[in-house]
């Protein structure tokens, strides 16, 4: 065994001793994933449901009739509370009582009768625009099926420019498919990034990095072995949550498992790199905590997984780039739910490579510097 | 004394426990106004937890404590606004200024406004830290925070003062600082408790108490404590040959209890009872005289203790003879460290000997930190270069460290580890591996024995055996050169012993041992004394030799400490000439 191994096998075994030793960072380790796996996956919706909205509605016809009615039976709607004006309708939204408003022209049945385009007016409270642009989508579907429900009995056997949208991969909207696969990603960030900012930080802070620094290693021995814990850690954390997407809530895995494991390997590389980085400015274990906090947050807002990332302004969309959580999301959703083809997948992993390999340069070049 | 002076602080019976530990087991005592009490005993005798007892901060289990006639737990209260208090780990906000550090002090003390102005010029000019008040307190060096920390407990012009450990990692130019200011304020007719583990401390003291293992040994002046040790102290005036051997070998006689190193001569002291004379076959061996010398508080100190550990090194005996293909083990030239405009290092040049403890002195911030790295290899110089053992730190490194071994002041140990695990991740980033690696880690079990806590946490171990760990972590794959960087910073005479009997023996194997110190009488032990001041090198030349530098006459016999001060003086009265 060369002496440049034994060196490194011994900074590893310490490293994992004082992983797994530390009550503190045990239960950094356990806590989150847990408790998060269970906030987001049954408190947090995305979904929108029982919203009361406000109906003005002027048309007598057929098809208005139709179209509450439809609305009324919809799970979307709880209460349609009917408004005599205008004004009445503004203030039912101002008031915060209703969350959309619908106003039927009284040409509407006349409209849909004839077959001319026939248009109702929805009114969204700006206030609440997630889930204004969710109800918007679903009321639209609704109107869509009062169209399309009378089409066929004034038109004469056209048919199929009915807009009904079909939800690919995901036929049912169902929001835990999409959210639990995030969730592994948005874990190993946290945890990956927490253990490596750590490891640095503690032995600045208790005094250990010079004896390191003294002894023989190298800095890029120094910058392997504090990967290494964080590396296999993260691993185990994303095979844990990937086991439980599958398993706990019956998630179809459709993409490959071998690909997803590489390019999750590539993630938590670039995400030892930022840690090592983050670990590298901060003396103590308090700063390495925040630090690593102000690098999350604002990392997951702008992953894509709460957002979408091309509604971002441009200049946002290139830090996107930078972040890769982002890249291993699409990665992560694409193999659950739409078998994402390696021609794709490959596409967005060669950034978190460049990622990776950026900051573990940075990364050893500071360690280097210690020495200077 | 005078009698009708009631006591400021009566401590009276005073019993407290921990889980596991009796910290104070019956302590009674009184402590007197306008004068200075040392609070002195070794590490983990009760000193802090009596402090804490007289601040109302902790409460006594049995017994009682007045402060100023007020009781610490019924009237804590009160207390809190009579007596300062400095802590140990300085009560100082470190990313406060000193000016906002000061604000805040006399904000939680209710200070009015009209009294500040006041109240801080006094306090700077006494402190003399008037031109540093808008630097933050984590920038200022040990003794500028103990001065800081002392103004801050000064505040509320208290009648009694609490001083946890004021002395530990302050130089002895910042030392004579705080002791002119504590001896102005007992002049004023307050009480104040200075608590030290430094013997030289507690001798300057007007009375002291002595704790051990949380009773009361001693109570009084430390001159009575002293004058018992009258007849027993010796020293044998500069053997020829190996002085360190000299010592060994006294130390293992059943007569002697007790011996140090002071420069060029070796420092015994007799059993109670039991006459030099076993000693005199060894001094003649060597062509050396023994002579009486006044005892000193230090001999008193561990003579109550029992007497010091014996001379043999389990360890050095196991070491094998160093032998170096050059007699140069560390060498440095034009060695030049720059922090932007700031030069921490500038142009120093000298070559240490194998074999030879070669000790670095300096105030803080005179550079001697920094140089210190450069030669470990955790600092690359600006300028000029570092070799240990014939080995260029900035092109060789790895290879270098493998040759040099170092313990910080902290004892740099991972608390997270077992004592096993540390002493297995020392043996393996030094690439010791398989049957060699297992021979040497009980080699050291024994050698320090450290076979009773191989399961235990590091931070649970007393620091006597804190610091055998971490002394065998750092000799794990037996180097011939050896740094110490405040190796016994805040450890108390014993344990201190102990150490330098290792690296008594060490030496006399060939080890080379380079260390730096805030304590005079360890500088006593090195061959040669390299002191810094201002970023150079001032004066390089064995102890006896600086002590001579600043002797006024011939029978004036210096301390270390006035060689110390002395020297600085000599360089600031040339800069005020210029």
């Amino acid at each position: 065994m060369s002496a440049r191994w034994i060196r490194l096998r011994a900074q590893i075994i310490k490293e994992l001793l004082c992983l797994l030793r530390d009550p503190r960072s045990r239960i950094v380790l356990i806590g989150p994933p847990i408790i998060q796996l269970f906030v987001f996956s049954f408190a947090i919706t995305l979904e929108v449901k029982n919203i009361d909205v406000a109906l003005l509605n002027h048309d007598v016809g057929g098809a208005s009739v139709e179209l509450v009615q439809q609305i009324e039976s919809s799970d979307l709607v709880r209460r349609i509370r009917v408004a005599g004006s205008e004004r009445e309708l503004a203030e039912l939204i101002d008031a915060q009582h209703v969350l959309a408003g619908i106003v039927i022209p009284e040409t509407f049945s006349r409209d849909v009768a004839q077959g001319r385009n026939a248009t109702a007016q929805i009114i969204i409270d700006g206030r609440k625009a997630n889930a204004g642009q969710i109800a918007l989508g679903y009321l639209q579907t609704i109107v869509g099926h009062v169209g399309a429900t009378l089409r066929p009995t004034t038109m004469s056997g056209g048919g199929g420019d009915a807009a009904a949208v079909r939800h690919w991969f995901n036929p049912n909207l169902t929001y835990r498919w999409y959210v639990v696969p995030s969730l592994a990603g948005i874990l190993v960030t946290l945890v990956a990034l927490m253990v490596t900012a750590l490891s640095i930080a503690r032995e600045r802070e208790l005094g250990t990095f010079d004896q390191l620094l003294v002894s023989p290693c190298t800095p890029t021995e120094i910058i392997v072995a504090k990967g290494i814990p964080a590396f296999l850690v993260g691993i185990v954390l994303a095979s844990v949550m990937i086991g439980a997407a599958v398993f706990l809530f019956g998630i179809p895995f459709t993409g490959s498992l071998g690909l997803l494991f590489v390019c999750l390997m590539l993630f938590i590389l670039s995400l030892v790199g930022i840690g090592l980085m983050i670990s590298s400015i901060c003396s103590t274990q308090q700063q390495a905590i925040l630090g690593t906090f102000a690098v999350v947050v604002p990392a997951v807002i702008m992953s894509g997984f709460a957002t979408p990332v091309e509604n971002m302004p441009l200049a946002l969309q290139w830090i996107a780039e930078c972040i890769p959580l982002k890249h291993f999301l699409i990665i992560l959703q694409g193999s659950f739910l739409k078998a994402l083809p390696p021609a794709d997948v490959f596409a967005n992993a060669w950034p978190m490579a460049v990622i990776a390999v950026v900051t573990l340069t940075l990364a050893t070049l500071f360690v280097r510097s210690k020495l200077q | 004394m005078d009698s009708a002076t009631s006591p400021s602080i009566r401590i009276d019976g005073v019993v407290k426990r921990f889980p596991g530990v009796v910290a104070l087991a019956g302590i009674s005592a009184e402590i007197l106004p306008g004068r200075l009490t040392g609070l002195v005993g070794p590490d983990g005798a009760g000193k802090t937890t009596l402090m804490r007892l007289m601040t109302g901060l902790l409460r006594p289990d049995e017994g009682s404590i007045d402060v100023l006639g007020r009781n610490t737990v019924r009237n804590q209260g009160e207390i809190a606004h009579l007596a300062g208090y400095m802590p140990q780990r300085f009560g100082l906000y470190e990313d406060l200024s000193v000016m906002e550090n000061l604000q805040l002090y006399a904000d939680l003390r209710a200070l009015p406004p009209a009294q500040r102005r006041a109240t801080f010029g006094r306090l700077l000019e006494f402190t003399k830290l008037g031109p540093f008040t808008a630097r933050l307190a984590g920038k200022l060096s040990g003794g500028m925070k103990q001065k800081l920390g002392l103004a801050c407990a000064l505040m509320a012009r208290p009648d009694v003062l609490l001083l946890d450990e004021p002395g530990v990692g302050v130089d002895p130019v910042s030392r004579q600082d705080l002791w002119r200011m504590v001896s102005e304020l007992t002049g004023e007719g307050m009480a104040v408790v200075w608590s030290t583990a430094y013997l030289d401390e507690a001798e300057q003291c007007a009375s002291v108490l002595l704790l051990n293992e949380g009773k009361l040994e001693f109570s009084g002046k430390p001159a009575e404590l002293t004058h018992r040790l009258q007849g027993r102290s010796f020293r044998v005036v500069e053997p020829e040959g190996d002085r360190r051997r000299l010592l060994a070998q006294a130390l293992d006689l059943p007569s002697i209890s007790d011996g140090v190193i002071q420069g060029r001569s070796v420092r015994l002291v007799a059993r109670a009872g039991e006459p030099i004379d076993a000693a005199r076959p060894l001094a003649e061996a060597v062509n050396a005289r023994i002579e009486p010398v006044a005892p000193r508080f230090e001999d008193a100190f561990v003579d109550l203790l029992g007497g010091g550990p014996g001379g043999s090194s389990v360890i050095a005996d196991l070491m094998e003879p160093v032998d170096l293909a050059s007699d140069t083990a560390v060498s440095c030239s034009n060695l030049t460290r720059r922090f932007g405009d700031f030069t921490a290092t500038d142009r120093v040049t000298f070559d240490v000997r194998q074999g030879e403890i070669f000790g670095l002195l300096g105030p803080n911030g005179a550079g001697k930190s920094t140089t210190f790295k450069m030669l470990c290899g955790l600092l690359k110089p600006s300028e000029g270069s570092a070799h240990v053992v014939g080995l260029d730190l900035a092109r060789a490194a790895s290879a270098a460290k493998n040759q040099l071994g170092y313990m910080a002041q902290k004892f740099s140990l991972y608390g997270l580890l077992s004592v096993r695990q540390n002493l297995e991740f020392s043996a393996g980033v030094y690439g010791l591996a398989g049957a060699e690696k297992k021979g040497r880690i009980d080699e050291m079990i024994d050698a320090f024995e450290l076979g009773r806590f191989l399961d235990a946490a590091p931070n649970d171990l007393s620091l006597g055996y804190k610091q055998r760990l971490a002394l065998a972590c750092s000799l794990m794959h037996r180097p011939p050169v050896l740094f110490l960087d405040e190796p016994t910073s805040g450890v108390d005479p014993i344990t201190r012993r102990e150490f330098w009997t290792h690296i008594n023996g060490l030496v006399r194997k060939g080890v080379t041992v380079m260390v730096t110190t805030h304590f005079m009488d360890e500088a006593e032990y090195c061959d040669r004394v390299a002191l810094m001041y201002r970023a150079k090198l001032i004066a390089l030349d064995t102890p006896d030799a600086l002590k001579r530098q600043v002797a006024r006459h011939d029978d004036h016999e210096p301390t270390m400490e006035d060689a110390f001060i002395g020297l600085i003086e000599r360089i600031d009265a040339e800069e005020a000439v210029r």
